[in-house]
């Protein structure tokens, strides 16, 4: 393998992870800060990429179809807060688990009755199909990209949202003390509100982004979710700059091992029993990570402080 | 009285007996949740068509068909098998997506003397050492798609390919099936995790490989993903694709004009000229409005050929009906099927290439034969 098709591996392992952070940034915030198991994160991104591939078709404007479709993610997200998810902060981790759970089933089932079970339609338009010389002799999709500039993008705007803003400060000072922030005349009722739904609308954002390079079909989020799991997991439960780390490693640690692991073990073992482990020991490798990292750092790599 | 009463019951269950046995009952299993419940709706769609072609009856008789959802898994299928065998006592079970799926129900309802008839899956070992004479396909045996693709390309003197395929036991066979004809310089055999979503890591791979050919076995919602992003790093400029079961009738909807030009091999294309076919794809489009795909094809195939066994048996009898079939010459969408001694068609190989139509939905055309009568390379491993 040469230098330049590592440096371009890598470039794709970056993408992966920037994806994963728009997923698990929500979760982090919503798992860590709100206290609440949250599995049907992966419907919001399966609704980002309905919600972009129909508003497209109907407005033939693949733009216009992104930019309507981000506040319908967001009002989702704020709708699902509003009639389910807050009536299930006071219950046991148990009870949201199954709740949630169900969540999932019933997103998959509801666009199944609106859209059909078949994969829908969405493709790129002209202005994002073409290529860019990154490498030597290596043409980049233009499209991919571009995810990668708004995955960077969404991280420094929650960076800054967090950081820098009133509303930041309200939501770390929730997440330190709940009863205090309350008192001092924060509602915290709409914060969490807001917080939910601006996670819904980040994980939309990436089923966007993913619409157009994968199958857009029911149940699209949820092999997503898992890996976003792991990333808020490795990164530090809460921690968005955590989740950050986390989920560049995650995307390059698992781009890399697809890639290489076939060939490494290809150097030492017959060809049929490398075809067979390589991919199989690759899908491991993340997991790997996982173990190990909660072996030497048990709350992960950056834990929030407080 | 009470006598009375259940004398008049037990007449009753002895003429509803009666009446009965004059019923076909055809358990049709498929899968129709999850996410390939696609797939078993488009099966169940050409089922349906085919008994309205039929006039709700099969060879002549009334006929019942009962669906059974699978859920694509082996352990509730076998369940299913034996219902439908045992308390449904039906006369045929039929349908089957899966080669798991249908291995797990070959024994128990070929064994309880009931006609099992394969719709999809061709998995080798039914083929051969394994083979019941209660089992007959409709379909293929799993390799004998691949083949065509591998001599298609050995012949038109492709010096190097690149395979890709899901790593499970179908996409071995699938890769073993090509390179039996194929024996051209094999560039990488690279198998990627079932349900693969995004493909970009091994297409860099591919891209500085550069091999002249790729061909792919990622049926469903991977291949969708696999040609979108295939088209998307253009690599169209570096490699020609080829592929089995990935760009179909169920698929192109979703890729449309970004499949164009794709080669595949297939025993079936809407386009294939005959009286049946013409009839079963104009009715299906004007019904279910969407091309059929071969899955449909292969279920309406199906339901011809039991209404054609029993019209030629006289009866619903297994035996009966099972040496009806095994001699051939069963009206399909394919033409008059013949079968081989393991009773698996004897069926041309057509490559077929994704086109768009004079009212520009995608669909597939065919190009030319790569195999006439082709027979799968099973056969003489079976004794009944």
């Amino acid at each position: 393998m040469t230098l330049i098709l590592l440096l371009e591996q890598i470039f794709n392992g970056l993408q992966l992870g920037v994806t994963l952070f728009l997923i698990a940034a929500g979760l982090t915030l919503i798992l860590g800060i709100m206290d609440f198991v949250f599995l049907a994160h992966g419907a919001q991104v399966m609704i980002g990429a309905y919600a972009a591939a129909s508003l497209t078709a109907l407005t033939g404007n693949f733009y216009l179809g992104i930019l309507l479709a981000i506040p319908v993610t967001f009002a989702s997200g704020y709708l699902l807060e509003f009639l389910l998810i807050r009536h299930l902060y006071r219950r046991s981790h148990m009870d949201q688990v199954l709740a949630t759970f169900g969540l999932i089933l019933f997103f998959n089932e509801l666009i199944r009755i609106g859209f059909g079970p078949a994969a829908l339609f969405s493709s790129l338009p002209a202005s994002l199909s073409g290529f860019v010389t990154i490498l030597p002799e290596t043409p980049y999709p233009v499209f991919r990209l571009l995810v990668i500039g708004v995955g960077l993008a969404c991280a420094l705007g929650i960076h800054l949202l967090v950081s820098r803003t009133k509303i930041g400060a309200m939501v770390r000072a929730g997440a330190n003390n709940e009863a205090m922030t309350a008192a001092l005349g924060v509602n915290i009722r709409v914060l969490r509100r807001l917080v939910f739904a601006a996670g819904a609308c980040f994980a939309g954002i990436a089923g966007m982004m993913l619409g157009p390079l994968t199958a857009v079909e029911p149940g699209m989020g949820e092999p997503l979710l898992i890996l976003s799991l792991v990333v808020i997991i490795i990164g530090g439960i809460g921690s968005v700059r955590g989740a950050f780390i986390a989920a560049i490693l995650i995307g390059v640690v698992d781009t890399l091992g697809r890639v290489l692991l076939p060939v490494i073990l290809r150097s030492f073992m017959d060809q049929a029993a490398a075809d067979g482990a390589g991919p199989a020991l690759a899908s491991m490798m993340v997991y790997i990570l996982m173990s190990l990292v909660l072996v030497v750092r048990p709350s992960g790599l950056f834990p929030p402080k407080g | 009285m009470k006598r009375l009463s259940m004398a008049a019951v037990a007449a009753a269950m002895v003429m509803t007996g009666v009446a009965q046995a004059d019923t076909v009952k055809v358990g049709y299993m498929t899968t129709l949740s999850g996410s390939a419940g696609t797939i078993g709706k488009e099966m169940q769609n050409a089922v349906n068509l085919a008994m309205e072609h039929t006039g709700g009856k099969l060879g002549g008789m009334d006929a019942e068909v009962i669906f059974a959802d699978d859920q694509r898994k082996p352990d509730v299928a076998k369940q299913l098998a034996n219902r439908l065998v045992k308390s449904d006592r039906v006369d045929v079970v039929a349908g089957v997506i899966w080669s798991n799926l249908l291995m797990a129900i070959h024994k128990p309802v070929t064994r309880s003397g009931t006609l099992l008839i394969g719709s999809n899956a061709g998995p080798s070992p039914i083929a051969g050492k394994d083979c019941h004479p209660n089992f007959v396909s409709m379909s293929w045996q799993n390799d004998q798609t691949p083949e065509g693709m591998g001599k298609y390309m050995q012949d038109a003197g492709v010096k190097s390919v690149y395979l890709m395929a899901p790593n499970y036991q179908a996409g071995k066979d699938m890769m073993a099936g090509f390179k039996r004809h194929y024996k051209g310089e094999i560039v990488a055999e690279i198998y990627t995790k079932l349900g693969q979503a995004d493909f970009q890591a091994e297409l860099s791979t591919l891209r500085a490989a550069r091999p002249e050919a790729t061909f792919i076995f990622q049926p469903g919602g991977m291949g969708i993903n696999f040609v979108k992003q295939w088209h998307q790093a253009g690599l169209d400029q570096v490699s020609k694709l080829y592929s089995v079961f990935t760009v179909d009738n169920l698929s192109l909807p979703a890729l449309q004009e970004i499949a164009l030009g794709v080669v595949s091999t297939q025993t079936w294309s809407p386009d294939l000229d005959n009286d049946m076919n013409r009839r079963f794809v104009a009715d299906y489009k004007a019904k279910f409005g969407g091309y059929p795909s071969y899955y449909a094809a292969q279920a309406y195939d199906t339901m011809m050929a039991i209404d054609h066994a029993i019209a030629k048996a006289g009866s619903a009898d297994t035996e009966a009906m099972r040496a009806v079939l095994a001699k051939g010459g069963i009206p399909t969408t394919r033409g008059a099927l013949a079968m081989n001694s393991n009773q698996f068609p004897i069926q041309n190989i057509y490559l077929r290439e994704a086109v768009l139509d004079a009212d520009g939905m995608a669909t597939t055309k065919i190009t030319g034969t790569v195999f006439e009568n082709h027979a799968d390379a099973y056969a003489a491993d079976c004794q009944f």
